[in-house]
């Protein structure tokens, strides 16, 4: 009697308890009658978004669907994506996503939905409009999966007040920089020569241009990994030396851009190299000590040239899981749309759409020392800012370390050595 | 529970019998209803711990990657195999997680004991005084993190910019390699002291007047009072605020994860296994490994609080 209603009550206990998760994780699939009148869109704090997030109304009144929108930083927008889409949730449609850090993942997951279609279908809206690399960064295995929104280039951000006063020219090779960082630490110890991103994954995005332009790649043209070639050594003791020799006093080997930029924009440092996208909080007198004093320039040439990353950093893509997909593609096509474009580069966001460059009004508001280093950049720009594999973040920590180590002042060329090992058996992992 | 179950004699007649089928529910109802009461609990423990549970140890014995949806291999101990020979990152992370947790622990018992004791007695502005003290522990720990990152950044830190005005140089606090645990356990100390004070308060407020008056009157001085008197007695306390405090130290993540990030830092300074695994899981999506390191963790904390409630049986006796 007794062991008979216990049994009883573990199977209604765990009838419940599958209804339940039948309950959160059900749904999905494509079925055509669910298709709702509320766009789930789930968008990361940028610039770009605070346009859009305006601009909503507007695409509410001529659709006649609902937006529901969710904003997260970076880093939460990141594990929310891998708590949900993990679960197979069908709770967001349009997703906001970096195609070079999370793409190949999420493609290769199944987690976004094939677009190609949809892209070819509206010859107003224009997907030839697109540039190259963009394109190129947001196509897996021949399938279009994402629309790019944001574009950037690593450029030269300097102190034209400082630079005035120790008499110096703006610096058109890394030599150059390396002497004028030298001259300005010396004559003021008080102002850091050089900042830059000094954390180990953070800073590997930034390093990539010192990289390529030292001659150097993360793998060489056989997918091999490259760290330990004489190119890749001469640009981490570059990169890590400028830091280490003329960057602020007692630096951190934790920050990621907003602490960079704050030495930046506090007057702390003559030169910073960063993504341009990111111009507007040093020249924003709201959030910049030294906003009339900044100056831009394409980034120094190594002894390949200046070769910056010109990448697409973030893109729209819909959640295959979505049973809302053709509203998704609707809003995607709307918020990438040339006019919706041109608003954001005006704005600030430099975009994917060639027409938005070729357009004057597109570089109207930049500073012309910007848009005169966005368009060399773009020019010899390379496609990817981080190593090409699925699981970035731990390619980045790998490749990160002689950045990190370099910095704080131990052997640099021994630290790319024991990356160039880790790195190998990584990829040699990633293709199992 | 065997006083809600009066014997079975004791129960109606109606109970037992099936008249009519009305009353069938009920009848059932009634001769169940132990089970029945516990219902609720029973379920929200099987869905909300033991699933969870059971699911991490299953996925602890796959190669789960990637997605969780993906097609996984069943691999028996390999994942624990690989975590428990791994010298790099899972082994330095037990170091940090016992040595954040013991010196927090340390600290905070002896300062609490301290401050507990100072407080025990009534004075003028007791209220007050209490009130300030309890503050820290009211406060969001991430929002803590944030605060003492502010306060102990390099440049222009406040902690720095005090060393300078009586002439010692900067220091790295949580940018330095060596410092940056050393800054997270003064975190914790800071903001975990007060619950200390609060539970040894509490003690120290039931423990009788009677041994220390004797005490007393046989010339004891103070010390003696407390170390052979006043500690003994309240060893029992003690015991319960490590117990309490020393699974919550274990399991510290937020004020870590908000002043290093993911990795705890670029050189995993202040990556404790909390840390290490939600990297593991969130940064690599190696949910197998992270999954054996939980498990592992798990087993950690169950063995320690197995170690102190021996000691606490002990010491009641």
């Amino acid at each position: 009697m007794k062991r008979r209603s216990i049994v009883k009550y573990a199977a209604v206990a765990a009838a419940m308890s599958l209804g339940l998760t039948a309950c959160s994780g059900g749904g999905g699939g494509s079925d055509q009658a669910k298709q709702s009148g509320t766009v789930r869109v789930t968008l990361a704090n940028h610039v770009w978004t605070e346009g859009i997030k305006a601009a909503i109304p507007e695409f509410e009144k001529s659709s006649g669907l609902k937006v529901e929108l969710t904003q997260l930083g970076e880093d939460q927008l990141s594990d929310q994506y891998n708590v949900k889409l993990n679960a197979g949730s069908d709770e967001i449609d349009v997703m906001m996503y970096r195609p070079l850090q999370e793409g190949k993942a999420f493609a290769k997951n199944g987690y976004l939905a094939d677009l190609t279609k949809n892209v070819s279908s509206d010859s107003g809206w224009d997907w030839k409009d697109y540039q190259e690399g963009p394109v190129k960064a947001t196509t897996v295995d021949g399938k279009v999966v994402g629309v790019p929104i944001i574009t950037e280039r690593e450029v030269l951000y300097y102190r034209k007040d400082l630079l005035q006063a120790a008499g110096l020219q703006v610096p058109k090779t890394m030599d150059e920089l390396e002497a004028a960082a030298k001259a300005i630490k010396a004559s003021s110890p008080e102002t850091a020569g050089f900042v830059a991103r000094t954390g180990k994954s953070a800073a590997v995005t930034q390093f990539s241009s010192f990289l390529y332009s030292f001659g150097g790649d993360f793998v060489d043209s056989s997918g091999k990994a490259s760290l330990n070639t004489d190119a890749a050594k001469k640009a981490y003791s570059f990169y890590g030396g400028l830091i280490k020799n003329y960057g602020p006093a007692n630096v951190s080997t934790d920050m990621s851009w907003p602490e960079a930029m704050a030495i930046f924009t506090q007057g702390g440092a003559a030169f910073y190299t960063e993504a341009d996208s990111l111009y507007k909080n040093a020249t924003d007198p709201a959030k910049s000590k030294v906003a009339d004093k900044v100056g831009f320039a394409a980034l120094p040439s190594g002894p390949a040239g200046s070769k910056p990353y010109n990448i697409p950093s973030w893109a729209l893509g819909v959640n295959q899981n979505s049973s809302n997909q053709d509203n998704a593609w609707k809003f995607i096509q709307w918020a990438t749309s040339k006019e919706r474009t041109l608003a954001a580069q005006k704005a600030g966001v430099p975009g994917p759409r060639a027409s938005v460059w070729s357009n004057s009004e597109g570089t109207s508001t930049y500073p012309k020392d910007l848009a005169d280093a966005i368009a060399a950049s773009a020019k010899n720009g390379v496609g990817h800012d981080r190593p090409e594999v699925v699981t970035v973040g731990k390619a980045r920590e790998i490749v990160g370390a002689p950045i990190v180590a370099t910095i704080t002042g131990a052997d640099s060329a021994a630290a790319a050595n024991d990356a160039q090992t880790a790195f190998q058996s990584f990829l040699d992992s990633e293709k199992k | 529970m065997s006083v809600l179950n009066p014997p079975r004699s004791a129960q109606p007649r109606s109970a037992r019998g099936p008249s009519g089928r009305g009353s069938n529910f009920s009848a059932w109802a009634n001769r169940h209803r132990k089970w029945l009461f516990a219902a609720p609990a029973m379920i929200f423990v099987g869905v909300l711990i033991v699933f969870p549970l059971a699911w991490t140890l299953y996925l602890s014995l796959t190669d789960s990657q990637g997605s969780v949806r993906a097609a996984t291999e069943f691999i028996g101990l390999k994942n624990y195999l690989t975590v428990l020979t791994d010298t790099d990152r899972f082994w330095p992370a037990v170091g940090r997680t016992l040595s954040f947790t013991g010196l927090a622990l340390a600290f905070e018992v002896v300062l609490g004991m301290g401050i507990a004791l100072l407080l025990w007695r009534p004075f003028r502005g007791e209220k007050w005084v209490r009130v300030a003290i309890l503050l820290p522990l009211v406060a969001t720990p991430v929002a803590v993190g944030m605060m003492w990152r502010l306060i102990f950044d390099p440049n222009i830190g406040f902690v720095n910019q005090l060393l300078g005005m009586v002439g010692i140089p900067p220091q790295p606090w949580l940018s330095g390699q060596d410092t940056a645990l050393g800054t997270t356990i003064f975190m914790d100390v800071w903001q975990w002291t007060p619950m200390v004070v609060l539970i040894l308060l509490a003690g120290l407020t039931s423990l009788s007047d009677e041994p220390d008056e004797a005490a007393r009157v046989d010339g004891a001085n103070a010390f003696q009072r407390f170390f052979y008197i006043t500690l003994p007695l309240m060893m029992p306390t003690v015991i319960v605020a490590i117990l309490l405090r020393g699974i919550d130290a274990l399991k510290t993540f937020d004020i870590l994860y908000a002043t290093k990030g993911k990795g705890g830092g670029s050189f995993h300074e202040v990556e404790t296994l909390n840390v290490y695994a939600y990297g593991l899981s969130f940064d690599y999506n190696q949910y197998g490994l992270s999954s054996a390191v939980l498990i592992l963790f798990f087993m950690i904390i169950i063995g320690s609080m197995w170690l102190l409630t021996m000691r606490k049986k002990a010491a009641n006796k």
